[in-house]
């Protein structure tokens, strides 16, 4: 696995600067997308695509740069959603902002707790206990009626999205809501892994014993990962509720969603900020177009199921094409494409 | 150098640029064919339902056939009549799976193309996302025989139709049958009721009511969670054999049903106990627990069967044009393909009512709310419609919307389904004021000024 770390020794100074690609990608989020797209893509791809991305960027630096394997994912987001959701229904006159910080402090919180076995354990050992976070809240969630304000389907209704009075309530709104939510966090994360803190996530990471030698402490730089994490991925949860779903059940949490943001972190590539964003775009938004595009062409001739199936098929056999052709992921591929084979060769680990 | 000898090696060699610009070309491709959107220009008159269907996943049995039936009734009112007064009756299809994600997209997705007439996702979960979308966009959601109970008050959920039955109604239904087979409501006195309900958003609905009604009729009620999708079950039947309940109440979906009428067998407790709610009441619920199932009785709203005239239409003029929509032929006339057929009847039927008033041309989903809000039904005409004995009637009003279903209980008999009922009103009375109260909540939670009927009585174009 190549790390941030020596990616950005390989940056040669003739190059465009880094920050150019990103900037770009804001400058076209903000300022383009808002005046073409449609509701459907702000609604159906983006705000979604969004949401998932950052709880990828969140899950990457606990696993991708802290190698501490979890399969609670989703049940950080159930936190995040639902203390916001509590929050903002329980004190009135929290602006709906910090119920959103706050929901994702609660999963921090949590994260930590869940966090406290990887002192003692590792790799598919710690996935089994995470395991444990997300049975537990699933179930705390809909076993006590308190946490959904005793609505008897255990459904959440979203609160309107408004910050200091102005609306966020309309398609570009929660989309505008949800990139800036997601601008400040992924630039944060980016900021955070190329400090001694990243770094330290990343020695303990490739050889726990030598970073305990060199004077890293592990239980610090261990549950710190468990909880900037949670707290990335428990306010991706509130996006998920508050700005896409707009409603939400403890089963729309479930383990297939914990699954589905760690293979966007491995098919994107691990340790790798931009990775989580690859991962999400094609497991969010490529099923989307080929089932567009399925039905589209083939929608006359065969039922929904069988397209549904025949997508399965086609988006698992890519899957397995993209990992045999990049095992580092997505943005490894994307790498070799932008700036040319030899160059990038040299970082090929095989 | 490690050259991985796969799809992309062709491009390697080539100038960066090259693949670049050709994945960027790839791209738009892609990004062109999914802005485009599906569906084509509104011809002079069409009507379109957007059928958020499920043929896959572990709901498949109630999707295909729901959806099937629908779909049928829809074909034999284009094939037979020509449509609606000539407005052509047109949908698509988009899985979702019974997933809350996938019917948003596919709600997003459907909702671009002219002329819906109402929104039919069969699932709780996926209504009750929709309920703030499909209030904005004035286009009807019909959630029959399910969904959520206190959208049955019309005057805060102007958009939604719980028809024929809404889950605290099936629930009174349920209570008064046994009721009757212990003698009569003040039997029901210190009897215990277990309720093995599904671990879903429609699950838990009735969780209160059952609550209320053990209070009022002095029963004691013990509710069980079943975790979706339901596959395993010893767990919660042995903690009902250790309770030793007077009857147990079914409130399953989907394979969880077979699973429990099989744990029972193997847990000792008798079939003929068990009473099956609206959506355990299939033959794709029993057919899979074999013996297991024999003598177990449960609520519907629309019999089983295909002896009805309308069914026999479909099967000569749809099945017989080789447009049916079952793959399975045995299929047909299924508790949940005749409740798709009732559920086309009713949404056809509101759209004719609409017309009446507003012209015989594709209405605006604004206007087939005022179809479905004088959507009355009474016996005569259901049986001109070729439904006498299929369903009831139905009298849907501006702040009734779930309309007055009556139900009947059906026993399996080990081949077919039994009425063993007369059509039993549910104690709506009762249930009224519980609704009317959840409905203000919600409506002061979302700052909604409750409709009059005179609001209800006009349509935005």
């Amino acid at each position: 696995m190549s790390t941030a770390v020596f990616d950005r020794a390989e940056t040669k100074s003739w190059r465009v600067p880094s920050w150019i690609g990103p900037i770009a990608v804001l400058a076209v989020a903000y300022g383009v997308m808002p005046f073409i797209g449609g509701a459907y893509i702000f609604e159906a791809i983006l705000t979604p695509f969004l949401a998932l991305s950052l709880a990828a960027v969140g899950l990457n630096l606990l696993t991708g740069y802290a190698g501490q394997l979890s399969l609670g994912s989703a049940a950080f987001m159930a936190v995040g959603a639902y203390a916001a959701y509590n929050f903002n229904l329980r004190i009135h006159e929290l602006p709906l902002i910090f119920s959103i910080a706050l929901g994702g402090l609660s999963a921090s919180a949590i994260g930590i707790a869940f966090g406290l076995p990887s002192l003692r354990l590792r790799g598919f050992y710690l996935a089994v206990s995470t395991l444990a976070a997300q049975f537990f809240v699933q179930w705390a969630l809909t076993k006590f009626g308190w946490f959904s304000n005793n609505n008897a389907s255990g459904v959440i209704d979203a609160p309107p999205l408004s910050i200091l009075g102005v609306s966020f309530d309309d398609p570009v709104g929660r989309y505008l809501f949800a990139l800036t939510v997601v601008t400040v966090l992924t630039a944060l994360s980016y900021r955070l892994v190329n400090t001694q803190t990243g770094h330290n996530f990343i020695a303990v990471r490739d050889n726990e014993l030598a970073a305990r030698v060199i004077g890293i402490p592990i239980l610090k730089t261990k549950l710190l990962a468990f909880g900037i994490s949670s707290f990335i991925i428990g306010v991706a949860g509130a996006l998920w509720a508050f700005a896409y779903l707009r409603t939400v059940e403890p089963a729309g949490f479930n383990l297939d969603r914990s699954f589905e943001i760690l293979f966007i972190i491995i098919i994107g590539g691990l340790a790798s900020i931009r990775g989580a964003f690859f991962g999400a775009a094609l497991i969010v938004v490529f099923p989307l177009i080929l089932s567009r595009v399925g039905s589209l062409l083939l929608g006359g001739h065969f039922d929904s199921g069988v397209l549904d199936m025949s997508q399965r098929i086609v988006l698992g056999s890519l899957i397995i094409v993209f990992l045999i052709a990049e095992p580092d992921g997505l943005t490894a591929l994307w790498d070799r494409l932008t700036k040319g084979f030899s160059r990038t060769s040299r970082q090929q680990p095989q | 150098m490690t050259m991985i000898p796969f799809l992309f090696a062709p491009w390697r060699p080539a100038v960066s640029y090259f693949g670049s610009l050709r994945t960027i070309a790839r791209t738009a491709v892609l990004a062109i064919s999914f802005a485009i959107p599906i569906a084509a220009p509104a011809k002079a008159a069409e009507q379109y339902f957007p059928l958020q269907s499920y043929r896959v996943g572990p709901y498949a049995a109630g999707g295909t056939g729901f959806f099937g039936g629908f779909i049928d009734y829809l074909n034999l009112v284009n094939i037979r009549d020509g449509g609606v007064n000539g407005v052509k009756l047109t949908w698509d299809e988009c899985e979702t799976q019974y997933e809350v994600e996938r019917g948003v997209e596919c709600y997003e997705r459907q909702k671009s193309h002219p002329a819906i007439a109402a929104w039919n996702p069969l699932s709780v979960g996926i209504a009750y996302a929709m309920i703030d979308r499909i209030a904005q966009d004035k286009t009807p959601l019909i959630t029959i025989n399910h969904g959520r109970t206190d959208s049955t008050d019309g005057r805060v959920f102007p958009y939604v139709f719980p028809l024929l039955l809404n889950p605290y109604s099936e629930t009174s239904g349920i209570i008064n049958y046994i009721a009757g087979k212990e003698g009569g409501l003040d039997k029901l006195r210190g009897k215990k009721i277990v309720v093995l309900y599904h671990g879903s958003p429609y699950g838990k609905e009735t969780i209160p009511i059952y609550e209320l009604l053990a209070q009022k009729y002095g029963f004691t009620v013990s509710q069980i969670e079943v975790p979706h999708p339901g596959n395993e079950q010893q767990a919660q039947w042995l903690t009902i054999r250790r309770e030793k309940p007077d009857f147990v109440v079914l409130r399953g979906w989907g394979v969880m049903n077979p699973v429990a009428l099989k744990t029972a067998q193997k847990t000792g407790f008798p079939v003929d106990h068990i009473v099956g709610n609206v959506w355990s009441n299939s033959e794709e619920d029993v057919i899979p627990a074999g013996s297991a199932a024999k003598g177990y009785v449960a609520i519907t709203t629309q019999a089983s069967g295909a002896e009805y005239p309308v069914l026999q239409e479909i099967i000569k003029t749809v099945y017989g044009a080789g447009k049916g929509n079952l793959d399975d032929k045995k299929r047909i006339g299924s508790v949940y393909h005749n409740l798709g057929i009732v559920n086309g009847i009713l949404n056809v039927e509101a759209i004719r009512i609409a017309q009446e008033k507003f012209g015989h041309r594709t209405l605006t989903g604004d206007e087939v709310r005022w179809g479905f809000e004088h959507l009355r039904l009474d016996e005569v005409r259901v049986a001109a419609l070729g439904a006498k004995g299929l369903f009831h009637s139905i009298n849907v009003t501006w702040d009734n919307h779930e309309g007055d279903g009556r139900v009947t209980f059906q026993q399996w008999d080990g081949a077919k389904w039994k009425v063993v009922s007369d059509w039993i009103s549910p104690d709506w009375a009762l249930l009224r004021p519980i609704i009317e109260k959840s409905a203000a909540a919600y409506a002061a939670e979302h700052g909604i000024t409750p409709r009059t009927a005179a609001d209800a009585e006009t349509a935005s174009r």
